[in-house]
């Protein structure tokens, strides 16, 4: 793939998933925890980003199953709160995000070590799966950042997560790409930075839109 | 016929752009479908919408269906029952009639295309005629648990191919080639799931002689023990003392399954007297089971085994409440109590039926939340593009592809 900015333009890539099932399953705490730490990347990345998508309509759900099936096959609670409340975009990449997910686990498992383990109920087991991603160029390019924002309100969903989480977690960029074009293309340090903060695990794909859309209004870039 | 644009308005303009984008990157490829019915059942209906809007996409395709006699269809059935883990394994004589129907239809169909898609274990003994083609083998049951004999035969051939394709990470096994998940969709354009008038609805309530003067609870499948009819009648008649209501099974038989009418008469012998149970087995009309989902007050889906169970994704994208059962793709399609109720056994079913019929206010927004959930996972256009990122996927093996 090209850089998606050169010199002024800034093109739109989108990105399509596909989930491959791994084969690999976790049916305890224990389980989960060996997995997590030698299964690919990409069914890292797919068991934190995958609810984003699925229920985008929601307001923000929990980001990641690991959470979810904690709390729901294995009962527990602690622990399923635990691994949602971790803070998923302070990771600069996959590899931390997954050492902060074993961090946790680790830490639960020998704060339980007086009892039993709980094991998931037969057919409920945490079955790995894992994101495939096709990146593909479309025809929205913006050469100023007025002609970003009408990109913005035209492009998919999987195009904005593309370039808000999927670039910087997965291609190993230090920040989103909108944020990477306002400040080294257009010399905008300020859009940059307020892009840079948006929590985009908090906000359903609209608000997200939006919030972009408001930091260039109000910031007097349009 | 519709064509792929009149999607924009449920989906978006945006999300048949990126349909394009991939098509374009599988010009110059053929695709043959290939399974066992052209009509009844899931997976005939989703090739008869997806093939021709496949083609308009410029993804040159086609769809093939196998030829079999009553006793390879018996046979098959067992191993569709085998594969959801019921039944007594294949036996010898089984084996060499769904050997002898295999070798029949391969040399009878040429099998030449850029990327053979196997649909189910009918046909998929095709996969003797792989030479440099790509084929993928498509399984829309659950093989979670499946009769170990009957599933090491068919591995035998499933290992042949390049990749195989299951609706839930539950349904696989663990397989020597690439596994995907694709879950399947309902066509939001099609005869049964397009909007409808009330004044049309009402037409072919008439005429099928459905009142509809009481809540109306009804599930619409084949006439399948895995379907659990009896089981619907049975939850019914728990909730029946306590709300006047009434309760419709409608379904009809498809051609690759002999048991649908020894299963009917089980049904009808269940239901008695009750001049409130509706047993119609109607042949394949989608605009009445459109109209009938739409009058219904609650949707069921009691099955015991399911592939994946479509006819949720469709009562859901109809803003109806539905009560099925925790089994196969179903809670894929349903979060409890937010889209929806999932079961565990009849006197759950009952349960549920209950707080629907009696708390309409909840039945609504259960309903309101299931459709908003189909829109984003289970339409058809979803499903193309997942297919095309398959078909994609047979050339590049990376978890990142870049054009």
């Amino acid at each position: 793939m090209e850089e998606n900015y050169t010199d002024k333009s800034f093109r739109f890539y989108t990105r399509m998933h596909l989930s491959e099932l791994t084969g690999v399953s976790a049916g305890n705490v224990e389980e989960l925890l060996k997995c997590i730490k030698s299964i690919d990347g990409s069914s890292i990345y797919h068991h934190t980003h995958r609810f984003l998508q699925q229920h985008e309509y929601l307001n923000p759900e929990p980001a990641n199953d690991f959470a979810y099936w904690v709390g729901d096959a294995l009962g527990e609670n602690r622990l399923a709160e635990a691994l949602a409340s971790i803070d998923t975009v302070s990771f600069k990449s996959i590899r931390a995000l997954r050492e902060e997910l074993s961090n946790v686990i680790s830490k639960y498992i020998e704060s339980s070590k007086n009892r039993n383990i709980r094991a998931a109920m037969p057919g409920m087991e945490f079955n790995f799966v894992k994101t495939v991603s096709f990146i593909f160029p479309t025809g929205y390019v913006a050469y100023t950042p007025s002609e970003f924002a009408d990109c913005l309100q035209k492009i998919t969903s999987d195009s904005l997560y593309f370039h808000m989480f999927e670039a910087r977690l997965r291609l190993d960029k230090q920040e989103n790409d909108f944020s990477l074009w306002f400040r080294n293309s257009m010399g905008l340090d300020k859009p940059a930075d307020a892009i840079n903060r948006l929590d985009p695990y908090t906000h359903t794909i609209g608000q997200l839109r939006k919030a972009i859309f408001d930091i260039l209004k109000k910031g007097g870039v349009l | 016929m519709k064509n792929i644009n009149d999607y924009a308005g449920i989906v978006g303009q945006a999300v048949l752009d990126d349909l394009k984008i991939a098509a374009e990157k599988l010009k110059g490829k053929k695709i043959t479908h290939v399974n066992s019915t052209p009509v009844g059942g899931g997976v005939a209906e989703i090739l008869t919408r997806m093939v021709p809007l496949l083609n308009e996409l410029g993804v040159v395709s086609d769809w093939q269906v196998i030829k079999g006699n009553n006793s390879f269809f018996d046979v098959t059935k067992k191993i569709h029952n085998n594969i959801h883990g019921s039944g007594e394994p294949l036996n010898k004589k089984e084996m060499d009639i769904f050997l002898e129907n295999g070798l029949y239809n391969e040399q009878n169909m040429a099998c030449d295309s850029d990327i053979m898609f196997i649909h189910d274990p009918q046909p998929i003994t095709l996969i003797n005629k792989k030479k440099e083609n790509k084929w993928i083998w498509r399984c829309h049951v659950d093989a979670s648990n499946p009769v170990f004999f009957t599933w090491q035969f068919l591995r035998g051939y499933i290992d042949k191919y390049d990749a195989a394709v299951f609706s839930s990470p539950f349904f696989s096994r663990e397989l020597p080639i690439r596994q995907f998940l694709i879950s399947p969709s309902i066509d939001p354009l099609s005869e049964k799931n397009r909007d409808m008038e009330p004044e049309e609805i009402k037409k072919h309530l008439e005429k099928y002689n459905i009142p509809v003067d009481k809540p109306l609870i009804t599930q619409i499948s084949r006439f399948d023990r895995l379907k659990d009819p009896v089981g619907v009648i049975q939850a019914y008649k728990k909730v029946k003392p306590y709300v006047d209501c009434r309760l419709l099974l409608a379904g009809g038989t498809a051609v690759d399954d002999p048991e649908g009418n020894i299963v009917y008469n089980e049904v009808l012998e269940a239901a008695g007297k009750d001049k409130d149970i509706i047993i119609l087995n109607m042949p394949q009309d989608d605009s009445a089971v459109n109209a009938i989902q739409r009058a219904s007050t609650v949707i069921m889906q009691k099955s015991l085994k399911e592939g994946f169970g479509l006819t949720v994704s469709e009562a859901l994208w109809k803003s109806k409440p539905v009560v099925a059962s925790n089994v196969g793709g179903i809670p894929l399609q349903i979060t409890h109590k937010y889209s929806g109720m999932l079961c565990h056994s009849i006197d759950g079913a009952a349960f549920a039926l209950k707080m629907i019929l009696n708390n309409p206010d909840y039945a609504a927004k259960l309903g309101k939340n299931g459709r908003e959930h189909v829109r984003n996972n289970f339409l058809l256009t979803r499903h193309i593009k997942e297919y095309m990122l398959l078909f994609l996927s047979l050339y590049h093996k990376e978890d990142i592809v870049f054009f």
